[in-house]
């Protein structure tokens, strides 16, 4: 069962830690910085925070401490030649994504950055290198910002058994496999529609908000983004809509889904793309236990008026029965029961970037 | 030598951080020298190609830099200089 809880926010990082009582905030890292995300790396227990300073440019932060002291590492940079779509140079512009490899590869850490940029560290974190293999695919010169001024990589899988498998959502520009460590890259967005292009099936330039694979069926794929809800049962060869008509969710950007059961997953539904708020003023959490065939809402717990919360890509997870997401008007909620209830823990927190719970 | 001062919102990251004179002939080199005392601090001025980042503003005698891209402003032996950083918020 989870008990530590770190949260990217607009004021800064905060850690709950559970407790006989329940959720209770227990710390405030960074406080009046915002934290574009922040994760605990399950290999040695370290935290990592990017800083988003609207001034001062993005900071790494890792604390080995537990947050009893931080260092600041020295951000990625782009290398000189790096230009971007544009044909302006690049220059580190968001730190998107924080992600701990595999305990085969224990130095190995990612960055996702705006813009269009995976980062590779080997030496736990302390330097960064471009993945040049996913930075020079020629399709970049397709890819386009979404919701930021320049594309962005916001989500990586890396395979269970296979740490040279990759798997990267970038926004927008869609979705790309390595099978070699990230030296070549294929696009995998077939089945995928993208209304907002002039050809919705085109290969380049999708959307997809958060990819997302069930840890022990890899091979299953989840993803949520502007023109429905997206499952892949083979690896993102091909990708089928499972969004379907009436309660079934269709616009938002999280998605978990569970550990073992690669046909159950959870999405914390918007009303519309051109809207951006909670359907119908009440908050509501859209869950499937067949793979998308059907849908239930689960609404106990949750207020049903006056909601105005969006659920970013990365202000939902899960772990184990516990379910938690964190909305862009400051308010945390948990579930211990696999979604079917939900507690308020905090409505006074800023705005939510990023949910990570960890073990 | 040219004098420094800046903005006490850096002193949160640098807190031994107070006005400085360092030898320098141009923006660039003042930057440099600063980095030398206070490592890491160039990072939070420029951006990874030695660009002036978009909301931090440097004046040269009251007057803001004119090469944003490289810092090639000059200095004087009596230049003071002011790192300050641009007012936004919520």
């Amino acid at each position: 069962m989870s008990s530590r809880l770190l949260l990217g926010t607009r004021k800064g990082l905060v850690v709950y830690t559970r407790g006989p009582s329940g959720w209770r905030l227990s710390s405030v890292h960074h406080g009046g910085n915002p934290v574009s995300y922040a994760v605990e790396d399950p290999r040695d227990g370290s935290w990592w925070a990017a800083l988003d300073h609207g001034h001062w440019g993005q900071k790494l932060q890792r604390s080995r401490d537990q947050g009893r002291s931080w260092e600041e590492v020295k951000a990625p940079a782009y290398p000189e030649d790096a230009l971007r779509g544009d044909g302006k140079p690049a220059t580190l512009e968001y730190i998107w994504l924080i992600a701990p490899g595999p305990a085969s590869q224990p130095g190995r850490i990612y960055l996702g950055t705006n813009p269009g940029g995976l980062f590779v560290s080997d030496d736990g974190g302390d330097t960064f290198t471009l993945c040049r293999g996913l930075w020079d695919h020629p399709s970049r010169v397709q890819w386009s910002g979404g919701g930021k001024d320049t594309p962005g990589i916001h989500s990586l899988v890396i395979h269970p058994n296979d740490p040279d498998h990759l798997m990267v959502g970038v926004s927008c520009g869609g979705v790309f496999e390595s099978r070699d460590g990230g030296q070549r890259w294929a696009p995998r967005t077939k089945g995928l529609v993208a209304s907002f292009l002039p050809d919705p099936e085109a290969e380049i330039g999708h959307d997809p908000h958060l990819i997302v694979a069930c840890p022990s069926r890899p091979e299953v794929l989840w993803q949520q983004n502007h023109c429905g809800v997206f499952r892949s049962v083979d690896g993102g060869a091909r990708w089928a809509e499972v969004s379907g008509p009436g309660a079934a969710p269709r616009f938002g950007f999280a998605v978990a889904v569970d550990e073992v059961n690669p046909d159950r997953a959870w999405l914390v539904p918007a009303v519309s793309d051109e809207r951006r708020m909670a359907a119908e003023g009440g908050l509501s959490v859209s869950t499937t236990a067949d793979g998308g065939q059907t849908w239930r809402e689960l609404r106990v717990g949750l207020p049903q008026e006056g909601c105005f919360d969006l659920v970013y890509r990365h202000g939902l997870d899960k772990r184990g029965p516990t379910l938690v997401f964190g909305s862009t008007t400051g308010n945390l909620y948990v579930s211990e029961d696999e979604g079917e209830s939900w507690a308020l823990v905090s409505h006074t927190l800023a705005p939510i970037y990023s949910v990570r719970l960890s073990a | 030598m040219p004098k420094v001062e800046l903005t006490h919102h850096l002193k949160r990251f640098f807190p031994t951080l107070g006005p400085q004179t360092l030898p320098a002939t141009t923006v660039a080199e003042l930057v440099r020298a600063l980095d030398g005392q206070f490592p890491g601090i160039a990072g939070y001025l420029v951006d990874e190609r030695g660009a002036l980042r978009k909301h931090v503003n440097i004046f040269i005698d009251g007057e803001m830099v004119v090469d944003r891209a490289r810092l090639g402003d000059a200095l004087d032996e009596r230049s003071e200089v002011f790192i300050a950083q641009a007012l936004s918020g919520g």
